[in-house]
């Protein structure tokens, strides 16, 4: 390119410089350089544009939930970011089961200690999205089908979680997620908020 | 510059516009002289339908657009305003609902037609390659349309087809969140949406506009797939093509008037009437039928392949059911063309229909459930046969069978084919290698 260039530009360019550089390549080089940068520039507007906004970022903000209406066995679910948050009370025994579950049974091994708060282990706050692709899996209300583990069940592609939240059968590549939470009192628990590390 | 330089066959008015700009030669010459070959059947009426369709789509969509309210909280009440309310909603809804069907009918006839005459053969790899892009399109434009009435089939569709791409490793989270222009799809999402899916049949149509310029540039295969050779194999496309285009113009919108008038509902699903709750998943998330097949493909991947989890591997597979189709070209490695004159091939094309049937089948059913109940197989099953055969047949079987099938002896050209000659049985000879 500098040869051509170089051969071509000699007239105008005073002098023929051979295999060397001219003034036109560098030229060329540098206003094409700045053009592509230019555009990538004017480019990112448009693009930033698509990203959440001001108001779309505050509206997800933390959200308080009163946990004493609550019982033991039942479940509760709230919205936080336009999407449901599980929040179980569990039962003693389904605690015990999914501490009892060996980590080699688990598709994302995660101890049931890392998926829950310390002092709070009674409950279970993760996000009821099922990991696959989107769907709320069923499971919080009386009667719902809980799947094979006793936990969740997502009728999209029959996948099931256990009373862990975690991801045993089907084909969701991991365990239903945490959120960002932690415990303002005994009874109030503040979702999209971190506190005391846990997870 | 000393005025027009081109002599024009037009005189007056015309003539005065056509040596400035020529759309009355270029018309005289792509559509009336067009020299097509004279043995056309039927299913060289689609590609023609398929425009019409497009048409129909825009003029109905943009009307439509005039009444629809792209907002979470009045988008499904807007809609069923159209279908109450507004002159003629009904129809324009109905027109625009069940047309995205039709041309998808229509498209994927095409489609099949340019499989079993070869038509995606040297020298038309580009035009095929076009097509394929087309049908992207197409499919990107109908998804995203059908999010817009915002019923419950529209947001649980929508959300699961944009976590598709949470499966992309590193970015993914990124992207969609990108895409939903939130923390999952809501307001922005619909109002996204709606902007590009009032833009995408513009590309569409211009991507039809050069799907036909290259198809002008090499010209029409035929159902024998052998090239024109002379005059006499042709015919100039207006009056004969226009005429037998037209006819099945007519007879396809006469089945589309039927679902239109009769059956309006019959291609959609009840959910969609429901209002979108993003706290209750539909029991099954059915796509609409043109989308099953891709979406059994996307759903039978459930395993891991080495280190692409079932996830993104799904994703890939459905990605790469459209990626093997655009490849077609290079992956037959016959130099026959039309599957009239390859014995093997065309039964493994008739296996590659039922396949993408029972694909579609398994798309509309959950995975889960038994085919037969007591036999103790179930859609999941089939989907894990009907699956990799689609890829097997376009990565095995396609150049496979080019390299060992005997195909028929070929005529010598298609006027000998289809016209009785005055010695008796048309002439044939036995030699495909020389042609394409």
């Amino acid at each position: 390119m500098a040869e051509t260039a170089g051969a071509h530009g000699a007239g105008s360019q005073g002098g023929d410089h051979g295999d060397e550089a001219t003034r036109r390549d560098f030229l060329y080089l540098t206003a094409g350089a700045f053009t592509v940068i230019g555009g990538a520039v004017a480019i990112w507007p448009f693009i930033n544009s698509m990203n959440p906004s001001a108001d779309v970022l505050a509206a997800g903000g933390p959200v308080d939930v009163d946990l004493t209406p609550l019982e033991e066995g039942q479940a509760i679910t709230v919205m936080w970011r336009g999407e449901p948050m599980f929040v179980r009370y569990r039962t003693q025994a389904e605690i015990e089961a999914a501490r009892e579950t060996p980590l080699d049974d688990l598709i994302d091994p995660q101890t049931d200690e890392e998926r829950v708060k310390p002092g709070h282990e009674q409950y279970l706050v993760v996000r009821g999205i099922c990991t696959h692709l989107g769907c709320v899996p069923l499971g919080q209300r009386q009667g719902d089908e809980r799947g094979e583990y006793g936990g969740w069940y997502c009728p999209c592609h029959g996948s099931h979680y256990d009373t862990s939240g975690r991801i045993r059968r089907g084909p969701a590549p991991m365990n239903l997620i945490v959120p960002p939470y932690t415990f303002a009192d005994d009874k109030t628990v503040v979702i999209g908020e971190e506190g005391e590390a846990a997870a | 510059m000393s005025g027009p330089s081109q002599p024009s066959q037009f005189t007056g008015a015309v003539g005065w516009i056509d040596r400035r700009l020529p759309v009355f030669s270029y018309l005289e010459k792509e559509y009336r002289q067009f020299p097509a070959p004279r043995n056309f059947n039927y299913f060289w009426n689609f590609g023609a339908i398929a425009t019409v369709m497009l048409v129909v789509m825009m003029a109905t969509g943009i009307v439509l657009a005039m009444q629809y309210t792209p907002h979470v909280d009045m988008a499904f009440n807007s809609v069923e305003r159209i279908m109450r309310d507004v002159n003629n909603g009904w129809l324009l809804r109905y027109l625009h609902m069940n047309g995205a069907s039709m041309f998808f009918i229509a498209v994927y006839i095409h489609i099949f037609r340019g499989l079993w005459y070869g038509s995606y053969k040297q020298p038309r790899e580009l035009l095929w390659i076009l097509g394929v892009v087309l049908l992207v399109l197409m499919m990107a434009t109908a998804f995203m349309g059908y999010v817009l009435p915002w019923g419950q089939m529209s947001f649980w569709g929508a959300k699961v087809i944009t976590n598709l791409f949470s499966a992309i490793p590193l970015v993914g989270d990124s992207i969609t969140t990108w895409l939903w222009g939130g923390f999952t799809v809501d307001n922005p999402t619909l109002n996204r949406f709606f902007s590009l899916h009032y833009l995408l049949p513009f590309v569409i149509f211009g991507v039809v506009i050069l799907h036909v310029i290259a198809l002008h540039v090499v010209g029409s295969n035929n159902p024998l797939g052998i090239d024109p050779k002379s005059p006499r194999d042709t015919v100039p496309f207006h009056p004969y093509y226009t005429a037998k285009d037209s006819f099945g113009i007519v007879v396809f919108l006469i089945v589309y008037a039927a679902f239109v008038f009769f059956a309006p509902n019959f291609m959609g699903h009840p959910d969609n009437y429901i209002p979108a709750d993003p706290l209750l998943t539909p029991a099954h998330i059915v796509p609409e039928w043109y989308f099953l097949p891709f979406y059994a493909i996307l759903r039978s991947v459930d395993f891991d392949i080495w280190f692409i989890d079932a996830k993104l591997g799904g994703v890939l597979a459905m990605f790469g059911a459209l990626v093997v189709l655009a490849l077609a070209p290079w992956l037959d490695r016959s130099p026959v063309r039309s599957c009239r004159f390859r014995p093997v091939y065309r039964w493994f094309l008739v296996l590659l229909v039922i396949d993408l049937i029972a694909l579609g089948y398994v798309g509309a059913n959950a995975p889960d459930d038994e085919i037969l109940s007591g036999l103790g197989i179930t859609w999941l099953d089939l989907g894990h046969i009907a699956m990799p055969w689609y890829f097997i047949h376009f990565l095995v079987v396609m150049p496979l069978v080019g390299k060992f099938e005997r195909p028929l002896p070929l005529p010598l050209s298609i006027r000998d084919a289809v016209l009785p000659t005055r010695g008796g049985a048309p002439m044939t000879t036995a030699a495909p290698s020389k042609q394409a």
